[in-house]
Formats: structure tokens, sequence, C-alpha cells
């Protein structure tokens, strides 16, 4: 048939071009290292002096994790926020350099702008849940977030039409792929980072955890593969052994569980985020929930005869803290060798060069996506109720038949739980 | 209405395999036989959570009674989750040295295919369930734009539209949105009548099928209107009774004709930059399914949008739903808060401090 000719074709053409840039690898990514550093470790051996380079970055961001935590809700939002809009480059950026488009130049402009619309959908789903009452009181703002999704699909749509208006003929399967690609970066980034903040307002812990137990795995699994590596885990990441992998499941389950019995203590870490609006601010108060109060379990038979004790005292966040770092430390590495599996394909070392020693953030973040999409997923099936402040508000947007339906239906079931005493008339 | 949905998820499966064929074709990925399957798993997984959701809300009474239903749908999002993440690790391990490029295009493809279809077919049965013509007024106004450009082109065609594709015309663009304004408002005054048409769907569960009956809402009630001025000395009628619906049904034959053919544009371009004359040879002289759809789904995005926005509250028994899953002392606080507002607004008549 005529088009599956043609198809032919230029699907030859495809892979000729594609071969092309195989056999020219993209530049590698030079050795960054700060000169102090450099200067400090000039007399060890190179790979003793890699080991002290990446250990030194890793305490470094370690402590401006801690920072950042202690600094509150609202900068950590703003951290994550940053963290998703740098990943975001250095994927779009890769995305230049395999395709060579730097001379369409629209193209940056409307990545860019797709990101902020994205951003600004999602945000502003957030922001109408949690924001309520604020949004409530100022009028613009209540427009905004009544018309939100027409708003947000607007934006989007003018996006579109301006990819559409910008195909030039020449360029048309180059536009199409950084479409594509601009997309699913989208899809990839920006929704796990949503993720993330929708956990950190169910309480700073399910952020902390998380985020903790795959650092923890990262750091475990090269410890182990380091000392007693011998096995190797799989093809596409020969540095990855099955010691690493197994030492660094057991010792993520038991940083895990102890992490979670030191955070579960603590009311900033445990309550929900609320915006209280006559502070204006984040307040972290509660009442900590059940899973978050000591509860005395039975140890099984098998176990009491090891640890000889009858009964422990833990919190039941902790059982979920061994289903998390379960996950971080089976689903986390796959993340890893996804993007492994990415930078072999587009034959590059490193996403970016921020980080000395380490390569970009994505190349930090990668095993944590989808462990964000995981704890968002774990605590909707799991843990979290509807939120009630949500619900007073589509109520209020309903009929008023509707609302008395539900009020009676309301009153009926309070009654049946013997939380109302009958009262008298309200039809 | 089911054959409906059933019509949508078949014509969402067929432009799901043309897309992906193109793709193979392209990416002479044939010999990828892993791929072909992972593909199909990652449409079941992304269907079977999209549905879900919409089974959860629409069937609620129903689910309820079921008990192996109850339990799918309380932990629906994490077996969704664990089935896409199963897809996901397979992909992963099928990774060969050789193909790794190859593997993460039809990979970075399969997943923006999904985006596009998936969510579109989605929004259009959440669509239906609002009331059926919410489904057949988009599209038979993107249809009638279509043709309409289409005859205006063919008849007084001249200015070529856009370099893309140079069979569109100024012309035809015009007369194409005049003649859709003015379908759609007839179509809408037709179908505003019947009751089968403008109620939303429900399940009823002792008749256990669905039943569109109800007191039509605000906007399927005629209403009389005082004509502008202008229009008043053209028509010499001082008001005339229309349909609310009617209003909406410009704003949507508007888009259908104005953003519509940019998703035309889109699948030209599409078909240029691959070098394909049509998406598949399903339908003689029309090409695939694709092309006839492709306007449509930008429309059913917006169709849905413009409900949430302008038309819709939420859903009540929805809203019921959550009410009961809450914890007692939440549900007392918002029973307090609702009764204040209720006979705040009169609904309710006063009741003795409880």
């Amino acid at each position: 048939m005529e088009s599956e000719s043609e198809a032919k074709v230029d699907g030859e053409t495809a892979s000729d071009s594609e071969s092309r840039t195989e056999s020219a690898p993209l530049p590698v990514s030079a050795d960054d290292t700060p000169e102090v550093l450099n200067r400090a470790l000039s007399n060890l051996s190179s790979r003793w002096k890699n080991w002290w380079v990446r250990g030194i970055l890793t305490l470094a961001m370690i402590a401006f994790f801690f920072i950042i935590i202690y600094l509150g809700p609202m900068v950590l939002m703003i951290i994550v926020m940053c963290v998703q809009i740098k990943c975001f480059h250095e994927i779009i950026t890769i995305g230049y350099n395999v395709y060579h488009s730097y001379d369409l130049p629209w193209f940056r402009t409307l990545s860019w702008y797709f990101l902020l619309c994205v951003n600004y959908f999602f945000y502003g789903e957030t922001v109408t849940d949690y924001f309520f009452t604020l949004v409530q009181r100022e009028e613009p703002l209540r427009i905004l977030s009544k018309y939100h999704r027409f708003i947000s699909f607007t934006l989007y749509l003018i996006g579109f039409c301006m990819f559409v208006l910008s195909l030039v003929k020449k360029h048309y399967r180059l536009q199409f792929y950084m479409f594509g690609w601009t997309h699913v970066t989208l899809l990839i980034v920006v929704t796990q980072s949503h993720l993330v903040i929708h956990n950190l307002f169910e309480g700073m812990i399910w952020f902390i955890v998380p985020i903790s137990c795959v650092i923890c795995n990262d750091i475990m699994a090269y410890m182990f593969g380091f000392f007693f590596g011998r096995t190797p885990l799989i093809k596409l990441s020969p540095k990855k052994t099955w010691e690493g992998f197994i030492g660094g499941f057991f010792a993520t389950v038991v940083f895990g569980l102890l992490l979670s019995y030191v955070m579960s203590g603590y009311r900033c870490f445990v309550c929900p985020v609320e915006y209280n609006n006559d502070t204006n601010s984040f307040t972290v108060d509660c009442e900590p929930s059940d899973l978050f109060r000591l509860q005395e379990y039975n140890i099984p038979g098998v176990i009491q005869s090891v640890i000889g004790w009858k009964t422990v005292r833990m919190y039941p966040f902790q059982i979920h803290s061994i289903a998390l770092s379960t996950f971080a430390s089976l689903i986390g590495p796959f993340g890893g060798f996804f993007a492994s599996g990415f930078k072999r394909a587009f034959k590059i070392k490193d996403f970016a060069n921020t980080i000395p020693g380490h390569g970009g953030i994505m190349d930090r973040f990668d095993c944590q996506y989808l462990m964000a999409t995981f704890v968002n997923v774990y605590i909707a099936s799991f843990i979290r109720g509807p939120n009630p402040s949500k619900l007073i508000q589509q109520f209020l947007t309903l009929r008023p038949d509707q609302q008395l339906h539900i009020f009676n239906t309301l009153q009926s079931h309070l009654i049946d739980k013997g939380m109302l005493t009958s009262t008298t008339e309200d039809e | 209405v089911l054959m409906l949905c059933f019509s949508v998820l078949g014509i969402q499966v067929k432009c799901f395999h043309e897309i992906i064929t193109i793709g193979y074709r392209v990416y002479h990925s044939y010999d990828l036989p892993w791929f072909r399957t992972l593909s199909w798993y990652f449409l079941l997984c992304v269907n079977y959570f999209f549905y879900g959701e919409t089974v959860a809300d629409y069937f609620a009474t129903f689910v309820q009674r079921e008990e192996q239903l109850q339990f799918l749908i309380r932990y629906h999002r994490f077996i969704s989750f664990a089935l896409y993440l199963a897809g996901f690790c397979m992909f992963v391990l099928s990774l060969v040295k050789k193909h790794c490029r190859l593997q993460f295009y039809m990979f970075a493809w399969t997943h923006v295919t999904l985006l596009i279809i998936v969510t579109q077919s989605h929004l259009v049965i959440q669509s239906l369930f609002e009331g059926m013509i919410w489904f057949l007024l988009p599209i038979s106004s993107v249809i009638c734009n279509d043709i309409t450009a289409y005859l205006f082109g063919f008849f007084f065609g001249r200015t070529p539209l856009i370099k893309l594709s140079p069979k569109k015309t100024w012309e035809g663009f015009i007369g194409g949105f005049f003649s859709t304004v003015v379908f759609g408002f007839i179509a809408a005054y037709v179908l505003s009548k019947y009751q089968y048409f403008v109620c939303p769907v429900e399940y009823r569960s002792d008749v256990n099928s669905f039943v569109t009956e109800c007191e039509p809402s605000e906007l399927f009630q005629l209403q009389n209107y005082s004509l502008p001025p202008f229009l008043k000395a053209v028509l010499r009628q001082e008001r005339v009774s229309l349909y609310p619906f009617q209003i909406h049904s410009i704003a949507l034959s508007t888009f259908a004709s104005l953003i519509g053919p940019f998703g035309g544009f889109f699948a030209s371009g599409f078909k240029r930059a691959f070098k394909i004359k049509d998406f598949a040879n399903t339908i003689p002289g029309h090409g695939g399914i694709m092309d006839r759809f492709d306007c449509q789904y930008l429309m059913a995005t917006f169709v849905h949008v413009y409900i949430a926005s302008f038309i819709r509250g939420p859903n009540p028994s929805k809203v019921l739903q959550q009410l009961l899953v809450l914890q007692p002392e939440h549900q007392l606080n918002i029973y307090k808060t609702l009764k204040i507002h209720l006979i705040e607004k009169g609904i309710l008549q006063p009741a003795l401090k409880v």
C-alpha cells in the first residue's frame, strides 16, 4: 500500500538519523567538583576520592533536608516546587540535546508555559481544598476557584493552539516529539510533586518517613554492595548487587521502624497541616489520631521466644512504616533502573551537573517518584477519610432540596448511632 | 445508555490500537512482542482505574450491597496502582540493551496515547451521565461543523486557512461556525423537551437498570427572555421563550467550531509528520476511526470542564456517602453546622435545642 511504503521510506530515515546520533554520543558531563574539595582530597586515590566526594555531599544534602524540615511546611512546599522545576528543566534540556532542537525557540517557551498551566491547575485544586475559608473571604479568589477548571483548561488550550499554529513544515516530526516529551515529563514530574504536597498536608511524617526510607535504602544498598557485593542484580545497572539489594531492604525496614517510633512522639510531625485563618499561618496542632498512640501488641509466639518479651508497645504507624519501607526497598530501585535505562538509552552519564559527585537533581529523585504516588495511594486506601471541610463546602453548593434530603439522612443516621437524641419536627 | 457506554469503550480501544500501530510502524518495533502486551496491559490498567472511580460514584447503592464489590471499591486506588506498578516493573525488566531507546520511545508513546484517548473517553462517559443531551449535542455539533465547513469550503472556498491543511478555507471556517451555532440552537430546542435526554442517568437498584426520569432542572424549563432592542426590531417580538440550555448550546457550538478544527489540524500535522495519509483503513473513504474522532477529543474535555464550572454542583449521593464514612465526632460537627445553615436559609424550622 502506498502509505506503508511511504512509512517505510521515512522509517528508514528515522532509524538512520537515530543511528547517526547514536554513533556520536552526547558529551559526557565533566567533573564539577569544587576546588576546595579537590585540593583537600588530592592525595587520595581516585576511587576513594570519589567515595569521599559522594559522602560529603550526601551529608550536606541530609543536613539541608533537616534544615528545611525545621523551617516548616510552607518552606517545604516551596522547596518541592523548586525541585520540580529543576527536574523538569533537566529532562527538557536532555530532550533538546537529543533532538538538536535548539533552533525552535517557540518550543522552549511552550514547554515552560505548559508547566505553568499544569502547576496552576494542580495547585488550584489543592488550594481550594485546604484554604477553603480564606478563599471564601476574598472575592477574586472565590471567582478563581469556582471557575478554576475552566480557567486552567482555557490556558492549556491557548498553549495547544499555539503549538498547532507553530508547526513548521520542515520540523513537524521534531515538534511532535518535543510535544510528547514535554507531556510525559509533566506527567511524571508534576503529578509526583503534587502528590508529595498532598502527603505533606496529611502530616509531615507522611512526607519525611517515605523520603528518608528511599534515601536510606539508596545509601544502605550502596554500602552493602560496596563491602559485600558479589552477584550482579540486573544487566541494566552493573553496579547494583543482590547483596546490596537484600541488605538495603532489611536495613531500611529497621530504620523505618526506628524513625517512625521517634517521630510519632512529636505533634508537629504527626498532625495534618491546617491553615488557621485567625492567625493566617499554618498550624500543626491537633489530637493525635489512633495511628499515633502507643498501643500494646502481643508478640507472636515465634518472636516471643527470641526477644523474651510478652508484649511490646508500638505505634500502629510503625506497622504502616514497614509497608512503606518495603515498598521503598523493593520498588524504589526499579525507579532507579528506569532512570539508568533512560540514561543508557540516550547515552548520557548524568542528568545534569548540579550536585558534584552526584549528577543532577533528577538523579537523586529518580527513586522517589514512584514512592510519592505509593504513599498517596496508601493513604487514600488505608488511612484517610474524606475531608470534613471539603464536604461542608460541597454541601453548601447543593440545591436546597438536596441539602434537606442529606440533612435528614444524616440526622437519622446519627440518631441510629445514638449520637443524637431524637428531636422534634424538622420537615 | 449501556450501549452508548460500550460503544465509547469500543471506539477508545480502536483508536488506541490505531495509534499504537502507527507507533510500531514508525519505529519498526514489531520484533518487541513484549511491548505489544505491555501497551494493552497499560490500557487495561488505566481503564480499570477510571471506570472504577466512576462506578464507585454512580453505583453507590448497588456497590454497598455486594461484599466483594465493596472491597474492590475501598482499595480501588491501591489495586489500580499495584496493577500499574506490575506493568512498570515488567517494562524495566524487559529493557534490552540494544533497543533501549526504542523501548523508551514506545513507553512514552503509549503513555501519551493513553493520556489523550482514555481521559477523553472517560470524560465523555461522565458527561453522558449528566444527561444524554450533554453527550449528543457536543458530538453532533462537531460533526455538523465538519460537514458544513466542508460544504461551505466546497462551494465558496477561496482563501486557505492554514498551511497545514490546504483544503481548509476561511469561508468554510466561518460558514461552518454560523451554521453550527444555528444547528446547535435548534437541536437543543428539540432535545430539551424530552426527559429521556435531559435527565441525569441514574442507576436504580430496585429496577436494576438505568433510569432517566426526573424533574427537569431549571436549565430545561422554558423561560421567557426579553429580547435586546436590536433583535426586537429584527424579529418583531417582545419576548421569546427559550430553554436556558440553548444559551449554553451557543457556547458549546462556538467551541466546536473554533477549537474543534484545531484538533483536526493537530491530527493533520501528526499525519504529515509521520508521513501517513490516514490513520487506518477502517471506514472506506474516511480513513480510520481516529480520523473521525480527532476533532472530538478536545470537545469532550471542554464539555466536562464546562459542566463542572458552570452547571453541576457536587453529586448529592457522593456527598452523603462521604459523610457516612467520617468519624462520629466529625459527623456531629457537620450536622450542627448544616443545621445552622439550613435554619438561616429558612429551609428548616428552628427546632428545640438538641
